[in-house]
């Protein structure tokens, strides 16, 4: 597994302190798991995700990841309504290990309330709280 | 160390039995016919199913083979934590055989059964007995199905009362099948995170118990391996809002005869008898999950009942509370059997020992390999120990690597990646059927492993090298699954 200076964080999405990152995209915004936490779950094997049209409130289950080592569920950083998902990853869900922030992308949401944006931690913080946690 | 019990040895190759044989060979004779020969229509009989043709020897060595192969209780140590993988006494086996129990067929009227129905009686009233809770139904066929049938109580005691409740509380320490089974009943599970001690505390209990909510699943010991002490005042928090205490009991192993769970505040318990008591397991089943409930639950039990009239045994449908059906017929007779069994040879003071040398046998292994991979928990634990590969990560090696190595020394690995919240946990179980001999002989096969990790760690990435078979490719299988053979 990597270490922290070895991770990938780009300082282009914010990030949840559930390991999801956010791409704001004009008015509507991207999720997937960053590299921290693909690298944390090991080959991933399935990825479960909800339907276009499904609203969420922040925080709330939106679907779960399975690796070899375990099924974890992801939360969703921001409420919203799914825009659309990343039907890539049926069959290939090894993209969230390949490349968590482009191809490896979930969901597509149209946020319900931007200022949630805003709540969201920037690389530095979430660098410090990963030095937290090991 | 002394010699490794792990070592390279002839192993036979052998194909499929589809792939051997030839047409014509036969490893039995018919039996003579007593019957007149008659001609049924082609269309009744259609084609034969494809089986290949083999001789008796053909088919004797193609299991042995297979049976050499593989790795069970009989075969070694097997500290897979979390599942109890006890040696099982043969005697167990034997008595399922006798006769009586093993030519029992459900469909017979009661009064040929009065054997095994008095068995069942006398099971019920051990398991009460063990457990310290009033009444128990043997129906559910596992662990996760008597989670099903008490949450399905749980349920109908609340709607008995007119009450509906939409929520309840799981630890994070509780096992993962606790919120699938509340989830079929209805229920949003509430998680609620243990301490830094391991356990749950009364106050975040207390924090989120309302009136909407059922009760709180609690596994105890959890599946950290260590005994919710709280679970007393946990449980009178519960009580005051109106919920119930569900207790996941397949950590028994560790407190039989020893907690007496009704008095600890718990409703509802279930057992695993293929864990506990001592049934082979871990093959797909059968299993056994008995339910065990304070006397103000006993109303909702499944039905049919086993109960006692006159020096009878009947079978009665006549609780017209009951939750109804878990199971067809009456559960997994052969398990009871075998579980009964188990509970007689033993009796109450080495039952009681038995959960004492778990404890003991575990706690030996936690003291023993402190140091030498990182402990989740520093204090004593019950039945189980947990580590992680946290010593290890400067090598970069994974608690994967780890227990493949071990399988080299001839081990079966311990449970790994589990419990979810310790990272990279490497999860030890040993019970109290292994002596003191194999005990220390495991302990040293992992100190070789933590030596070689920090000399030669190319030796774990590719480990197993003494095995019939290299590492699997778990990542592809589980891609690409192959399910048609």
């Amino acid at each position: 597994m990597k270490e922290i200076d070895e991770l990938n964080l780009p300082d282009d999405v914010r990030y949840a302190e559930d390991h999801e990152w956010i791409r704001s995209e004009g008015d509507k915004v991207r999720i997937g798991i960053n590299d921290y936490a693909q690298d944390q779950l090991g080959d991933i094997v399935f990825v479960e995700l909800p339907q276009s049209g499904d609203t969420f409130e922040k925080g709330e289950e939106f679907g779960t990841v399975e690796s070899v080592k375990a099924v974890s569920e992801l939360y969703i950083p921001i409420g919203g309504e799914i825009l659309s998902v990343n039907t890539a990853l049926e069959e290939s869900p090894d993209l969230v290990n390949q490349s968590p922030y482009n191809d490896g992308w979930m969901i597509e949401v149209k946020p319900s309330n931007s200022a949630e944006l805003e709540a969201l931690i920037t690389r530095d913080a979430y660098l410090e709280m990963l030095k937290g946690l090991k | 160390m002394k010699e490794s019990l792990g070592t390279t040895g002839l192993i036979l190759n052998e194909p499929m039995l589809w792939e051997k044989g030839k047409k014509g060979r036969c490893g039995f004779s018919y039996p003579q016919r007593d019957v007149e020969s008659y001609h049924l229509d082609d269309e009744l009989t259609g084609t034969g199913p494809d089986f290949p043709d083999l001789s008796e020897v053909d088919v004797v060595r193609h299991f042995t083979r297979l049976s050499q192969w593989n790795f069970g209780v009989d075969t070694g140590m097997y500290p897979l934590g979390s599942c109890t993988m006890k040696y099982n006494p043969k005697t167990n086996e034997r008595q399922a055989r006798l006769e009586g129990f093993s030519g029992a067929h459900p469909l017979l009227p009661t009064h040929l059964s009065q054997g095994v129905l008095k068995l069942m009686f006398q099971l019920e009233g051990f398991l009460s007995d063990i457990t310290g809770m009033d009444a128990v139904t043997l129906q559910p066929a596992a662990g996760a199905h008597g989670e099903l049938a008490g949450m399905l109580i749980i349920h109908a005691f609340h709607k008995s009362k007119c009450l509906h409740c939409s929520k309840i509380i799981v630890p994070d320490t509780a096992h993962g099948t606790n919120p699938a089974s509340a989830a079929l009943c209805g229920y949003r599970s509430v998680p609620v995170k243990s301490n830094e001690k391991g356990v749950l505390s009364a106050e975040a209990v207390a924090e989120i118990m309302d009136e909407d909510t059922a009760g709180i699943m609690i596994t105890n010991p959890n599946t950290l391996g260590l005994f919710e002490e709280n679970v007393k005042k946990i449980a009178e928090i519960v009580h005051s809002k109106g919920g119930l205490v569900y207790c996941d009991g397949a950590n028994m192993n560790a407190v039989m005869g020893i907690v007496h769970m009704g008095e600890i505040g718990v409703d509802v318990l279930h057992l695993n008898l293929h864990k506990t008591f001592s049934t082979p397991h871990g093959g797909g089943g059968p299993g056994s999950g008995p339910l065990c409930v304070k006397k103000d639950l006993e109303t909702f039990l499944p039905v049919p009942r086993v109960v006692k009239n006159n020096n009878r045994y009947l079978l009665s449908e006549n609780f017209p509370d009951s939750i109804g059906k878990m199971h067809t017929f009456y559960g997994n007779v052969g398990v009871m059997i075998k579980a009964y069994s188990y509970i007689l040879s033993m009796g109450p003071d080495n039952l009681k020992k038995a959960s004492q040398l778990a404890v003991l046998n575990a706690n030996y292994i936690q003291k023993k390999l402190q140091g030498i991979f990182h402990l989740a928990y520093d204090r004593p634990c019950m039945h189980e120990c947990i580590f992680s590969d946290k010593l290890q990560k400067a090598q970069k090696i994974t608690t994967l690597d780890i227990v493949k190595r071990l399988m080299d020394y001839g081990f079966h690995p311990p449970t790994i990646y589990f419990p979810l919240v310790v990272n990279g946990a490497i999860m030890i179980e040993p019970t109290e059927t292994e002596s003191k001999e194999n005990l220390d002989l495991f302990i040293e096969a992992c100190k070789a492993v933590a030596n070689e990790a920090q000399d030669n760690p190319d030796l774990l990435r590719k480990a197993p090298t003494r095995c019939k078979v290299r590492r699997l490719d778990e990542t592809t299988a589980a891609r690409h699954p192959c399910l048609t053979g």
